[in-house]
């Protein structure tokens, strides 16, 4: 079988993240494998593992993200790949990602391709389906189980709390949702061994992209953080006075009704 | 010069980081009340491969180096120092002394299943009479005929009763008055052996110290570890490795007092201030991270000197007494800054301190620490 795994570099949301000037602030951030697709890699490995096959992991973004690769192959992937698009491009998008991502692919022949159901900084979750869709084979989003027999799969997927049972075709990409599985944490063996195996690093020269055909189709306009969550009123005084303080404040304060 | 770690180290120090807080710290009070022994955990750190972390791949071990052990232990005894202390001395004190001094048949027989996990690692040397001064161990091993016959008692052995077999001190023989020690191996199910589980410790509870009795316990003279005579020198060896161990053990407690102390004191306030607008709490503070970070310096040191095949006996007892010094220090300070509720189990502080109190007496205590430095300075 022959498997591959879309992986992205994100920062670790539980860390403190600071914007200065509409930019996340990267250094002092951060960077984890984006957590849903840890999800993908374990299912991979299981895949691999149970029917045999090779596990690659891609990526794109820059130099950096050779750390998130190398994790991923001490986890047990076989091969990584890593497009760095840093030279070529400013900005990328779920375009450009998935186009880019695609044009590596579609001479691959892969069984399976397994990506995160979103990544926890841009959350668009788009990137996996326009992927399958420019490859021109299936797709399922957000599953949480994954059986295959023979050419057949058999998907669990996350249906905004409910489950729905489908069956589909390899080749197939699927997306995980949290419940597929228990990722791994590395062995050591693993870690010791993650520098040896492959990492190929490809440019968009490599395959054959030219920068203004993969140029984002949206901009940014904004970036900003949540507004601080202030304390609580407990409002206080007899019951009737307290419902009419609640509203007056409903009006001019939180300005809802 | 270069103060990085490498890429495989940075990458054991964020698998254990998230190891220990996802793992190793939700049952750590639970398990200081409870004297449970971490099972479990070590069964998942065996299927990670981290029991054989220091040893050759040959016999079931990971090939990383001593930089490594010093991350996981730090981390480990960040989230739990019973867990830290069982696994420093599974590797520094049970693992090492077969790897250094172990014939390839020993340790095919004893080192491969201590990293497989499938025994822990302990080692005996501490005596009811011998203690600071190991040279005046007891415990007798007398020749008959293809064996060693055993008589004595050890005190404050870790692992023993999780550990197949272990390496203990042992009088050989007697030269012009002179005692000759030699290490030897003897398996813990050995007819006449006892392990008795029955200490109440002050703190690291959750981890293994046992008394062994051994009454004519026969095991082959094949079981001999190393050099015969050549145990005290052996054990001293040994020893440096171990310090290590405590060292970063030390670190990771110091590390999570002060973790604590500084979150709470940025929530806490009186006065109509957070703890942490007061300057006396920000100079604790800045001491306490400033200390930390010295120590987990002289810890990397040693452990740098000991992979690069450079003496590092001297930097060991430095790294060993210092962090230990100042992890208790920490421990106290964080239990201060936490007020009342640092003397509650609930807040996790009070038994930060408990536990730090072994690492100023085991392994050789702070005085031997000192006589050991003293030495290396030429006094
Ligand atoms: C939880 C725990 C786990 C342990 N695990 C192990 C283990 O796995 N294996 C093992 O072999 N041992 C183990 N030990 C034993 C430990 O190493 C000894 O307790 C330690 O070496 C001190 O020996 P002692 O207790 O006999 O104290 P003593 O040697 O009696 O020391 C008492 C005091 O006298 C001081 N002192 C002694 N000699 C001098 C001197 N010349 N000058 C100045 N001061 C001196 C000491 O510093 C100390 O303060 C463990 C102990 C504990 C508590």
């Amino acid at each position: 079988m022959n498997i591959f795994v879309l992986v992205k570099r994100t920062f670790d949301t539980e860390e403190k993240i600071v914007v200065t000037g509409g930019a996340i602030q990267e250094d002092g951030a951060e960077f984890i494998i984006n957590p849903y697709d840890e999800y993908a890699i374990e299912e991979a490995i299981q895949v691999r593992d149970a029917q045999g096959g090779e596990v690659t992991v891609v990526t794109l973004g820059g130099e950096d993200a050779e750390k998130q690769l190398r994790t991923a192959l001490a986890m047990g992937a076989d091969k990584a790949v890593l497009i760095n698009t840093e030279d070529d491009l400013d900005e990328l998008d779920q375009f450009s990602a998935a186009y880019i991502l695609a044009e590596y692919l579609k001479d691959k022949e892969a069984d399976l391709i397994l990506g995160g159901n979103v990544a926890i900084d841009g959350g668009s979750g788009q990137v996996g389906p326009r992927v399958a869709e420019l490859l021109g084979i299936n797709y399922v989003t957000t599953i949480t189980k994954l059986e295959i027999d023979g050419k057949t799969v058999k998907i669990v997927r996350d249906v905004e709390g409910d489950s729905e049972v489908l069956e589909a075709e390899l080749p197939l990409l699927v997306t995980a949702q949290q419940g597929l599985n228990e990722p791994r944490y590395p062995s050591l063996p693993g870690i010791m061994k993650a520098k040896k195996k492959p990492l190929e690093e490809l440019e968009l020269d490599d395959l054959d992209i030219d920068e203004d055909d993969v140029k984002a189709k949206t901009t940014t306009v904004e970036i900003y953080l949540p507004a601080q969550k202030v304390a609580g009123r407990v409002l206080e005084g007899d019951l009737s006075d307290q419902v009419k303080e609640l509203v007056s404040l409903l009006h001019s304060e939180a300005k809802v009704v | 010069m270069n103060f990085d770690l490498t890429s495989e180290q940075q990458m054991i120090r964020k698998t254990m980081k998230e190891f220990a807080d996802e793992v190793v710290a939700p049952g750590a009070i639970e398990r200081d009340r409870t004297k449970a022994f971490p099972k479990e955990i070590f069964k998942q750190l065996a299927d990670m491969g981290m029991m054989g972390l220091p040893f050759e791949e040959e016999y079931g071990g990971a090939g990383a180096d001593t930089t490594s052990f010093a991350i996981v232990t730090e981390e480990l005894s960040r989230a739990c120092a019973s867990t830290g202390i069982t696994y420093s001395a599974h590797i520094s004190l049970g693992g090492a002394p077969l790897h250094l001094f172990g014939t390839k048949e020993q340790k095919e027989k004893y080192l491969t299943p201590i990293c497989t996990g499938e025994s822990f690692g302990a080692f005996g040397l501490t005596e009811p009479n011998a203690g600071s001064d190991a040279g005046g161990t007891e415990t007798q091993a007398k020749e008959d005929g293809q064996d060693f016959v055993i008589n004595g008692s050890k005190v404050y052995i870790t692992n023993a009763s999780y550990a197949k077999h272990l390496a203990l001190t042992a009088i050989t023989d007697i030269k012009d008055g002179k005692k000759e020690i030699s290490a030897i191996i003897v398996p813990t199910d050995a007819e006449g052996f006892t392990v008795l589980d029955r200490y109440e410790k002050m703190g690291l509870n959750a981890s293994n110290t046992t008394e062994l009795i051994l009454e004519n316990v026969r095991v082959p003279q094949e079981n001999l570890l190393g050099k015969k005579g050549n145990g005290f020198r052996q054990f001293l060896v040994t020893l440096d490795g171990g310090r290590i161990g405590i060292a970063a053990m030390a670190v990771g407690i110091a590390q999570a007092a002060f973790e604590r102390a500084l979150s709470y004191s940025k929530e806490r306030k009186q006065f109509g201030q957070t703890l942490s607008s007061f300057q006396v709490t920000q100079f604790k503070l800045a001491d306490m991270a400033m200390k930390i970070e010295l120590a987990r310096n002289m810890v990397y040191k040693a452990s740098w000197l000991k992979d690069e095949g450079k003496p590092f006996t001297k930097e060991a007892a430095m790294a060993k007494l210092y962090a230990s010094e100042i992890a208790m220090e920490i421990a106290d300070q964080a239990i201060q800054i936490h007020g009342g509720y640092g003397y509650m189990k609930e807040y996790e502080v009070e038994r930060y301190m408990r536990d730090a109190k072994l690492l100023e007496i085991g392994e050789g205590t702070s005085e031997v620490q000192r006589m050991v430095i003293a030495r290396q300075i030429g006094c």
